[in-house]
């Protein structure tokens, strides 16, 4: 019988003082060092063995990385050590970032976000990451650092399928970095999953809109889907109807009817792809509701 | 490969403590196996249940999800330091009184959440007790009476 609970494989724990030394580091053992933050999805992964590793490299302790800060023209910084509690915590995130804290508190439970990060759940870039939809919506950017320099990565430009995203082997992502949203901009969250909290979403839909005098509808809207393609997906053509004319509730119904259509789910454990795309519609329809309302 | 080890020094239940240890050895397998306070759990070794929750630094944790390597210089609080000289803490009571208690495997954990709750919000409403308990699974009780026996523990 295999065990059901494997330890962890073993493998060296490395802890270098310097931002280049870790870079260094993760380039020249690129094919067998992993960086990790809280852990929360690395030791599983390798405790499951989906991925070895001689030299997991900590990087909670580098300089800048456990920032979090809010200025009210440059927005917020959120480093890569700062923890979802952290976010959570905080009452710039809370009011200026709503959508953010919501989505933040569906990831696991208490304890496991005390060690589980923003950065971590972004880069792991798993379809169904709960803060990926509204951080995508709110312009967050990537500040990556690597050995040839550092770059600066829209997050909508950052997932590439489930678990890829574009860092390269011996790259980190230091921050992510918000804008202020735009001004009476409403947002909400919601999601499905087997039970209330904990769980990993089987849907999830984020809805952030704004008024908008260069859309003829008066408001500019955005919808991200997560759980339900390869990577969380915006739905450009719901968005766009939402932005072309008047809005009722026909159209609501009618952009919730795209986001169902263009949603590529699958069936897996945790549901089946049709219950995945009529949950789709029923959340998109719920979340633009509810924004809908607010913005009048 | 010749895996290294590493002397780190720590508190755990307030007693200074130092020891070697290889990177890969989780916070979990030093409690229980090195230290031998068997008190903490192992359920799933995955986060998702609980069971071996434990505070460091005054934050609960799960500690199959933290390398004891990241321990050095922390302070480590398991369900063993909820007692003191024989006295059972407040939870502990209640819990018994409730029969919060079934089979007994998540209740380390249950108490070490519940009482970081207790630390950092006093007076918890029924739904915070809820939110603050949901990564600590049981499969007997149906969490009512533990939701109940917190509750006492705060009234008390």
């Amino acid at each position: 019988m295999t065990n059901p609970l494997p330890r962890l494989p073993k493998f060296e724990y490395i802890r270098l003082d310097t931002i280049e030394s870790t870079l260094a580091f993760l380039k020249t053992h690129a094919r067998n060092a992993r960086p990790f933050l809280g852990g929360t999805d690395t030791f599983v992964g390798l405790r499951d063995r989906r991925f070895k590793v001689d030299y997991l490299v900590d990087l909670k302790h580098l300089e800048g990385f456990d920032v979090l800060t809010f200025d009210a023209d440059q927005g917020l910084t959120i480093g890569a050590a700062v923890s979802l509690n952290q976010v959570i915590a905080s009452s710039d995130v809370q009011r200026v970032y709503p959508v953010l804290d919501q989505a933040a508190r569906y990831v696991g439970g208490y304890q496991l976000r005390n060690r589980a990060t923003l950065v971590g759940n972004l880069c792991n870039a798993s379809p169904c990451g709960d803060t990926i939809g509204p951080s995508i919506l709110y312009g967050g950017e990537a500040h990556i650092l690597g050995q040839e320099g550092k770059r600066v990565v829209p997050l909508v430009d950052f997932f590439l399928g489930p678990g890829k995203t574009v860092l390269s082997e011996a790259e980190i992502v230091q921050s992510i970095h918000f804008p202020i949203p735009p001004a009476q901009n409403q947002g909400v969250y919601v999601c499905i999953g087997r039970t209330q909290l904990a769980d990993l979403a089987i849907a999830g839909v984020t809805v952030l809109a704004y008024p908008d005098d260069g859309c003829p509808s008066g408001f500019c809207f955005q919808i991200a889907l997560s759980a339900v393609a390869p990577t969380v997906i915006l739905v450009e053509e719901a968005q766009a109807l939402l932005s072309a004319g008047p809005i009722a509730l026909s159209t609501l119904e009618d952009a919730a009817q795209i986001a169902s259509a263009q949603c590529q789910p699958i069936d897996d454990i945790r549901a089946s792809k049709n219950y995945r795309r009529e949950m789709v519609y029923r959340l998109t329809l719920r979340a633009l509701l509810e924004v809908w309302d607010a913005l009048q | 490969m010749e895996m290294s080890m590493q002397i780190i020094n720590f508190k755990i239940n307030d007693q200074k403590t130092t020891l070697e240890v290889p990177g890969h050895m989780t916070l979990l397998h030093m409690i229980r196996e090195e230290l031998a306070l068997t008190g903490t759990k192992n359920g799933c070794e995955a986060g998702e249940c609980g069971a071996c929750t434990v505070l460091v630094d005054g934050e609960p944790v799960n500690s199959c999800l933290v390398l004891a390597v990241e321990c050095d210089g922390a302070e480590i609080f398991t369900v063993e330091g909820l007692t003191e000289n024989g006295e059972l803490e407040q939870l502990q009571r209640t819990f018994m009184t409730l029969n919060a208690i079934q089979c007994g495997f998540c209740t380390p954990g249950m108490l070490i959440s519940a009482y970081a709750l207790l630390k950092r919000n006093p007076h918890p409403s029924e739904l915070e007790i809820r939110e603050a308990l949901v990564g600590n699974l049981c499969r007997c009780t149906g969490y009512e009476r533990i939701i109940q026996a917190v509750q006492h523990a705060v009234k008390e």
